[in-house]
């Protein structure tokens, strides 16, 4: 085996040496430095997932009684509009595809920054301005919107909602929505053409194979919403009728367009942390990930899939095809089950280290098993007609996102000594991570009950029943557990300020971003090492010790390598 | 058989969701039981002992494939049954009364055609949406402005009332009662307040309360006394849950 | 390139089949037209990509026995850092404000983007800042 390293060349108009650009805040504004970028954007989005968390707080304890009288209703559909609106669109995709992908997708396949560096700080500005542009709603006279985040027609037209809070939100989502579509496209440029030499497209991490089909995801989904935004924005201010039925428009063709783009955007916000969990489950059980290729299957037939399965969150139209988006949602669980396996696969037999970022992957497993299983009854149209805008509904999209946070989480601990070159602090994180899991279930637990008794989503008041305050009081001690925790990484990020430096590979992991210096340099890489499969750092460290492939013992481990041609 | 938090409410439709949801609950358990303790087994028992490098395998196709056909073949037998449910809930097999439900930000109104019959009621108040035990009831749904959610928790069942759409299905309720019905569709500010009741009684005392609208005097009366006035909104919604909230 | 190409052809014949059984079951316009072009965006950058994997020389990441110094050379130009996407961004930002708080927002917005536009041309033909 040999292991050639050469000096990495790459044509920075020049030099390729250290960066000498400007410093401060006019880095920060005018950096194209992928690294840079990204940084901004996870300061951004924790941001964002503090204010969204503020928002369910206030929500929750507006519902730990019957008749809460901590917010009026007007401002309660407001809360809860902007709760869903800041989480979903401000925090978990840009987190994900704008934060962590921005910063390890180039790393990870030897790529000296994203295809379109201009592009990608575009990119940055047009979602932090679309962050602000929807938050100014809290600052208008008739406040922000309010009509939940899907934004139904004809509740969105301007009789049902006028104001500036409806057009902040629907001027917001534009310009979020082509920030999202920026990066997608450099996603999928940096990916099919910045990779290394050896990186193979069968080669690279799991985290970028996901990343690349959520790119993918977004290219097909974003501009449909896009697209249905300006026809809504017509509709209230130009006089058309596309989703009024008094001109002749059709109300459900919003929910169409929304949902089109709507159930891909939940894959999108998905798999960037399903990439996460797979690179950290396999990084401390210390071995390669299980079946991979089969991941890479699986993780495709859901983006196939995604795209026909809009309207299972249409079933009480009573105006779908019930049997094809039925079968096409239920079809889902298949590879994502497949996942769910080759997860377990990768523990099995290996040396599962407990460490804060793995832990919150297994926290994630069990969460995002709930959220998944409770999503397979959603998919048959009867026992959504029974569930439907109940707060089973809200209890399962809540396992699901708070697994993905766990996810994320895991994200920060593991990646954050390679973007920042210093660790966090282990005892205060595995603390942050039992208050963050076990008041998820806390949390999200009591909602099923509640809903399969028949309590309504988005209710500021609910009938006066003990058995329901106690239930809506567990839920609410969960989501406090859940904000404390947000407290205690916020603690952990002040005491393990430039504390423990982390050295370039603290978790002996396996793929590029670990082979290079923490934080990496300008253009990322001094040198490379031969790529031969998906793990060319840990093939370094470990040449004894490389993959075997089914069929092959242990014994086979010294076998000659295959020659080079 | 274990209820699974559901229950089995009180039409023929409802009955047969509940046990769909029984089948889906069971086969939920035993899929997720298996691999929590999969998880459990693989965390516990391969917990870090050491320093040593365990083997690298990666493939292992006869399992990869176990666990993708299994998947399937689980699907495509939850797919079967929830077919059967679905064409006997949607189908609108031949009735003699008809309910046209019409909702409104934010309140409900029923009227019954062929009969002077009619019942209105919004925010404050809970309209009673009147039926009889035992007989297919055609219920035409629409709304005048936004959308919203005709939903009978006693019924298993909810559907959108939308504007420009007449959404068309039958009820057969089993037994009598009043029921809690609400909107679930957020439809504006006060969306929490959109309540309404079903009250099933028998034939004849349907027959009877629809005549009680042919009298002007009566019918004003009958109108009023299903109103219910609300006023517990400010004490708590429903006056007496273990009557209107399920009727169970 | 061959892969590249085989992932998107293969989810657009994907998106295809879904339309044509969909749209032929259904009868419902908008989402038959959206998987149609669901289609579309699999096959056209697909079959771009196709089409130039059979001309091109193979490149040394799609080369499983590649080494580090068959990348050498040039792997792109990558600009220095710059002022101008912060401009546009701030210029489509009051584009925005312009559709909710009046139209004289477009001042200051499309002036903005002007001036990212000329600015950024011009900075590009220059080379940028390192």
């Amino acid at each position: 085996m040999t292991d050639v390293l050469e000096p990495v060349q790459h044509q920075g108009h020049g030099d390729h040496e250290e960066h000498h650009g400007p410093t401060g805040i006019l880095n920060w504004l005018t950096s194209t430095d992928h690294k840079v970028i990204g940084l901004s954007y996870t300061v951004t989005s924790v941001i964002m997932l503090v204010i969204g968390g503020l928002f369910a707080e206030i929500i929750r304890a507006q519902l730990a009684s019957p008749n809460g009288n901590l917010v009026s209703l007007a401002q309660y559909n407001e809360l809860f509009t902007m709760h869903g609106s800041v989480m979903i669109y401000l925090f978990a995709g840009p987190f994900a595809f704008g934060a962590l992908a921005n910063i390890i997708v180039p790393i990870q396949i030897g790529a000296p920054d994203m295809a379109f560096p201009r592009l990608n700080a575009l990119s940055y500005w047009l979602y932090l301005s679309g962050a602000i542009t929807m938050l100014l709603g809290f600052f208008t006279a008739g406040g922000a919107a309010n009509f939940g985040w899907v934004g139904y027609a004809p509740l969105s037209n301007s009789l049902n909602t006028p104001g500036a809070g409806a057009d902040l939100w629907i001027g917001g989502l534009l310009l979020t929505g082509f920030s999202a579509i920026f990066t997608g496209v450099n996603l999928v440029a940096t990916i099919f053409y910045l990779r290394a030499p050896g990186m193979t497209m069968f080669r690279m991490p799991i985290f970028t194979w996901n990343m690349l089909v959520t790119a993918i995801l977004i290219l097909l989904a974003f501009p449909v919403l896009t697209a249905g935004l300006i026809m809504l924005y017509c509709d209230r201010h130009f006089g058309t009728h596309i989703f009024s039925v008094a001109g002749g428009g059709v109300p459900v063709l919003w929910q169409h367009i929304f949902w089109f783009w709507g159930h891909p955007e939940v894959y999108i916000l998905a798999l960037p942390f399903f990439g996460m969990v797979t690179e950290i489950i396999a990084v401390f059980s210390r071995k390669p990930v299980f079946g991979y290729k089969g991941m890479i299957f699986a993780t495709l037939t859901i983006a196939a899939l995604s795209l026909g399965v809009w309207a299972h969150h249409m079933f009480t139209t009573g105006v779908v095809l019930l049997p094809f988006f039925s079968i096409m949602s239920l079809l889902i669980a298949v590879p994502t089950g497949i996942k769910m396996f080759n997860w377990i696969g990768t523990m099995w037999r290996g040396q599962v280290w407990f460490s804060t970022a793995m832990l919150m992957a297994l926290g994630f497993l069990f969460t995002f098993l709930i959220g998944g299983l409770t999503g397979i009854y959603l998919a048959s149209p009867p026992l959504d007609f029974f569930t439907h805008d109940t707060y089973f509904v809200v209890a399962h999209f809540h396992s699901v996102v708070m697994a993905l946070v766990l996810a994320g989480m895991a994200g920060l601990y593991y990646w954050g000594p390679k973007i920042t070159g210093y660790m966090l602090n282990e005892p205060l994180g595995k603390a942050q991570f039992w208050l963050l899991f076990l008041g998820s279930q806390l949390f999200t637990f009591p909602l099923y009950i509640l809903g399969l008794d028949g309590m309504a989503r988005r209710m500021a008041l609910y009938p006066h029943d003990p058995q329901w305050k106690m239930l809506n009081d567990l839920s609410s001690v969960g989501a406090f557990v859940i904000g404390l925790s947000t407290v205690i990484f916020v603690i952990n990020v002040v005491v393990s300020w430039k504390k423990y430096p982390a050295g370039d590979n603290p978790w002996d992991a396996h793929t590029l971003e670990w082979f290079t210096t923490s934080p990496p340099p300008h253009h990322n890489f001094y040198r490379l090492p031969q790529i031969r499969s998906e793990r060319p750092t840990w093939d370094y460290n470990h040449p004894e010790h490389r993959t075997l492939h089914h069929g092959e013992h242990a014994a086979a481990e010294h076998a000659p390598e295959e020659a080079p041609v | 058989m274990p209820s699974f938090g559901a229950h089995a409410g009180v039409t023929d439709s409802s009955k047969s969701v509940f046990h769909l949801w029984q089948g889906f609950s069971i086969a939920a358990v035993i899929i997720g039981g298996l691999t929590v303790l999969l998880m459990l087994w693989a965390v516990l028992r391969y917990r870090r002992r050491g320093d040593a490098i365990p083997p690298q395998h990666q493939y292992h196709l006869p399992l990869e494939i176990v666990y993708t056909v299994v998947p399937i073949l689980v699907v495509f037998g939850l797919f079967a049954a929830t077919l059967v449910v679905e064409n006997k809930e949607t189908s609108n097999p031949k009735t003699n009364v008809t309910i046209d439900v019409n909702a409104f930000q934010w309140g409900w109104q029923f009227t019954y055609p062929g009969s002077n019959a009619l019942v209105y009621g919004q925010t404050t108040q809970s309209p009673e949406m009147v039926m009889p035990v035992n007989t297919n009831v055609h219920i035409n749904l629409t709304s005048t402005d936004v959308i919203h959610g005709f939903y009978v928790r006693a019924f298993n069942f909810s559907r959108y009332a939308l504007p420009g759409v007449d959404n068309q299905f039958t009820i057969r309720a089993q037994s009598t009662g009043t029921y809690f019905g609400q909107c679930t569709q957020l439809c504006g500010l006060y969306h929490s307040l959109m309540f309404f009741r079903v009250k099933v009684v028998t034939p004849a005392q349907y027959a009877q309360w629809l005549d009680t609208f042919n009298n002007p005097a009566d019918a004003a009366k009958a109108a009023a006394a299903v109103k219910t006035t609300n006023e517990e909104l400010a004490t708590g919604v429903a006056s007496n849950p273990s009557n209107t909230k399920f009727g169970r | 390139m061959k892969v590249e190409a085989k992932i998107l052809l293969g989810l657009g014949t994907f998106f295809g089949l879904m339309c044509l059984v969909y749209w032929n079951w259904s009868l419902e316009n908008a989402g038959g037209i959206m998987m149609f072009a669901g289609m579309l965006l699999g096959f056209l950058p697909g079959g771009y990509y196709y089409w130039w994997s059979r001309r091109m020389a193979p490149r040394p990441e799609d080369n499983p026995h590649a080494t580090q110094p068959d990348g050498a050379g040039v792997v792109g130009a990558f600009p220095g850092s710059s002022i101008f996407p912060f401009v546009l961004g701030m210029g489509a930002f009051f584009v925005v404000l312009a559709l909710v708080f009046g139209i004289w927002f477009l001042v200051p917005g499309l002036g903005l983007v002007v001036w990212a536009l000329l600015g950024g041309t011009a900075e590009g033909r220059r080379g940028g800042q390192h």
